[in-house]
């Protein structure tokens, strides 16, 4: 049986794996790393929240950093300029994805406002990533949100209210939740072009 | 190469111009090209194609406005399918998408791979670490889902009558890849239950951070350090890649440096906003991974031209991300007669497979076509019923801006009277 064609077979699968893997069986190669290790590289936020770390942010707080640090490339108001892309979006962006020219653009088409803050904390400012506090990328996807009206300008983000905040485009996808994404094969998709 | 050695090598081709002179080769007539002509001792030590080879990557998508001065890498980079021959692809012409990033330049020493999240056991390798554990070597192609597509940044130039094939299907390529089979390293590190993804991560500028469902890491996911017989080069994600046999290519993370065992997908920017596929009714299908079986004629192609009519042997690739190759067949005649092509070993899983088929031109015009079949039974699809999969009309295909991914349609080429061949797709 090919494994790829049931993720649910894949999960049974995966269980008696588990039960296999007690014991690891090549001792002396690779080591457990340290907390510090795992705390450096780890940061990855999911889309409950998970792995979003501690801090805060407004899109008040947000509009003198992106100033100075993003609005070169995206402009004043993540506009989009030479460089980098356009920020905002809505009603106008998910119309456009009937047509033949589809405009994507965080406010009218990304899903979930957690992979605004962890695409901002992992890739921007480009050039310089890496480089912002948990409080900065917070007040900085305030921001941006903000100028799509997703956000007011004084609601605060945090590993709480993040995952809660509605993308317009959220119902733009098949299948609308992530939690069914199963095997494309289940899912019907042929030739890699699902239905 | 490290300065030093760069000013070495300068300094050496200098010298081999010099000795030409001196000996009197053909060279000193011709010093351009002896300048050109590395130094033999050079050569003894790494070797070279011919100076007179002149097949490159082509950049594509390559928009020079949006790059930045200290991005010399353009977006995409197709490989000269036209020039090669066999089924493997050599690495300095294998194709190279990295949204515009530059290849880091990691230390292997200093590189260090970590395995963590719901798993029992954490576990950071070194490279060397790597290398002592159980190894597997397997050719797979490795292709961008928006490889041929009609639509997209790349569209015109891939629509037009002038395309070479490294213009329409530039964006695959076909490597023997070595390494350790990921499911080995999950089953020392301890896969907890209810574990159902991985997201693996690149140490690019962006961190680039791929969801990939458990199964496939289990099933056939390799993480390599070796790439047709030397280390991964560096544009490939040297020191290390994650390898997705047969996925698109957005999952075969270059310069891997982590993956995190998880419980859901971490929907990162890739996924979410990149790679999706929109479709007419406005919805866009998401964590499309399994490319489609696809072939495309390398010889005689687009750009070409029949010097005289008489025998001329076709030659092309054919893959399919749902395993091997198992049927070419060719059609010389705009698809109402087709014969059997011959199928080249090696024939393996996932792979680029090179097919051959006799041909004597006889002077009048020809549409040449592939169509070719997988182990699974899928046969590639006609323009036409690719349009059905996507709900749409041939019209929408040629006309969309939109990138047409996992594009697999069958590609002609038309030959003419005066022996030139050109792009049919539409
Ligand atoms: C040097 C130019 C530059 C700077 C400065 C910069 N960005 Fe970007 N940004 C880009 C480019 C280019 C992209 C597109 C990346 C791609 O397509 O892979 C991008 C993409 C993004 C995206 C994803 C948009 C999308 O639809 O893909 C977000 C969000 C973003 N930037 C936020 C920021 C923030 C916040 C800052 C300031 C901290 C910032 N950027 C600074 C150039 C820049």
């Amino acid at each position: 049986m090919r494994f790829s064609r049931l993720l649910a077979g894949g999960i049974a699968f995966l269980a008696c794996h588990a039960a296999l893997a007690q014991t690891p069986s090549y001792t002396g190669v690779g080591r457990a790393p340290t907390k510090e290790e795992i705390q450096s590289m780890d940061i990855s936020a999911g889309p409950d929240g998970k792995g979003l770390p501690a801090g805060q942010g407004t899109a008040k707080e947000g509009a003198p950093i992106f100033a100075a640090k993003c609005a070169v490339c995206h402009g004043a108001n993540a506009e989009g300029a030479k460089i980098g892309p356009r920020l905002t979006g809505g009603q106008a962006e998910i119309d456009s994805l009937k047509t033949m020219q589809p405009v994507r653009t965080v406010g009218g088409y990304w899903p979930y406002a957690t992979s605004v803050w962890d695409y901002i904390n992992r890739a921007m400012p480009r050039g310089n990533a890496g480089t912002l506090t948990p409080n900065e990328v917070y007040a900085l996807t305030a921001f941006i949100l903000s100028k799509s009206n997703i956000v007011k300008e004084d609601d605060v983000m945090d590993a709480k209210t993040l995952p809660k905040v509605q993308m317009p485009n959220r119902n733009g996808f098949v299948p609308p939740r992530y939690q069914d994404v199963v095997d494309e094969h289940k899912r019907g998709c042929k030739q890699g072009v699902c239905p | 190469m490290n300065p030093r050695e760069s000013n070495r090598r300068n300094f050496l081709k200098n010298g081999a111009a010099l000795a030409g002179l001196a000996m009197g080769t053909a060279a000193s007539a011709l010093p351009a090209a002896a300048e050109s002509a590395p130094d033999i001792d050079e050569l003894h030590k790494y070797g070279e194609r011919s100076h007179l080879v002149k097949s490159v990557r082509i950049g594509s998508i390559n928009n020079p406005e949006r790059r930045l001065k200290d991005e010399p890498v353009a977006f995409g980079l197709k490989s000269p399918l036209q020039d090669q021959a066999g089924m493997i692809t050599p690495s300095s012409l294998h194709f190279i998408v990295s949204h515009g990033y530059e290849p880091p330049d990691i230390d292997p020493q200093e590189h260090r791979f970590l395995i963590h999240g719901m798993v029992d056991r954490p576990l950071i390798f070194t490279v060397d670490e790597l290398k002592r554990l159980p190894s597997v070597s397997r050719f797979h192609f490795i292709e961008c889902h928006g490889n041929s597509s009609p639509g997209g940044p790349g569209g015109p130039e891939r629509k037009s009558v002038a395309a070479t094939p490294q213009d329409t299907h530039g964006f695959t390529s076909c490597s023997l890849w070595t390494g350790v089979p990921l499911s080995l390293l999950l089953k020392e590190a301890g896969v907890q239950k209810g574990a159902t993804w991985i997201t693996a991560e690149g140490s690019d500028a962006s961190k680039h951070s791929k969801s990939i469902p458990i199964g496939k890491a289990l099933d056939d996911a390799l993480v390599a350090y070796g790439m047709n017989g030397e280390p991964i080069r560096p544009e490939q994600g040297f020191p290390l890649r994650l390898v997705t046999p047969g996925w698109q290519g957005i999952n075969n993370v270059k310069w891997l440096h982590r993956i995190q065992v998880v419980d859901e997908p971490y929907m990162a920017m890739m996924e979410t906003s990149r790679y999706p596929s929109v479709k007419l009714d406005g919805k866009s299908r998401w964590f499309e991974f399994e490319l489609g079986p696809k072939s495309v004629i390398t010889r005689p192609s687009g750009g070409q031209r029949l010097p005289a009519q008489g025998y001329y042997e076709i030659s092309g690739l054919a893959w399919s991300g749902g395993g091997a190759i198992r049927r070419v067949e060719i059609s010389a005649d705009g698809g109402k007669t087709w014969k059997d092509a011959q199928l080249h070993d090696p024939i393996a899983k996932k792979a680029h497979t090179r097919f051959t088929a006799p041909w004597n031109w006889n002077g009048e015009e020809a549409v040449l076509q592939s169509r070719c079949t997988d182990d699974q039974g899928t046969v590639q699809p006609t323009v036409a019923e690719v349009a059905k999969l996507w709900g749409a009309d041939v019209d929408y295909l040629r006309k969309t801006s939109a990138i047409v991914g996992d594009f697999n349609a069958i590609q002609p080429w038309k030959v003419n009277r005066d022996g030139s061949v050109q792009n049919a797709i539409f």
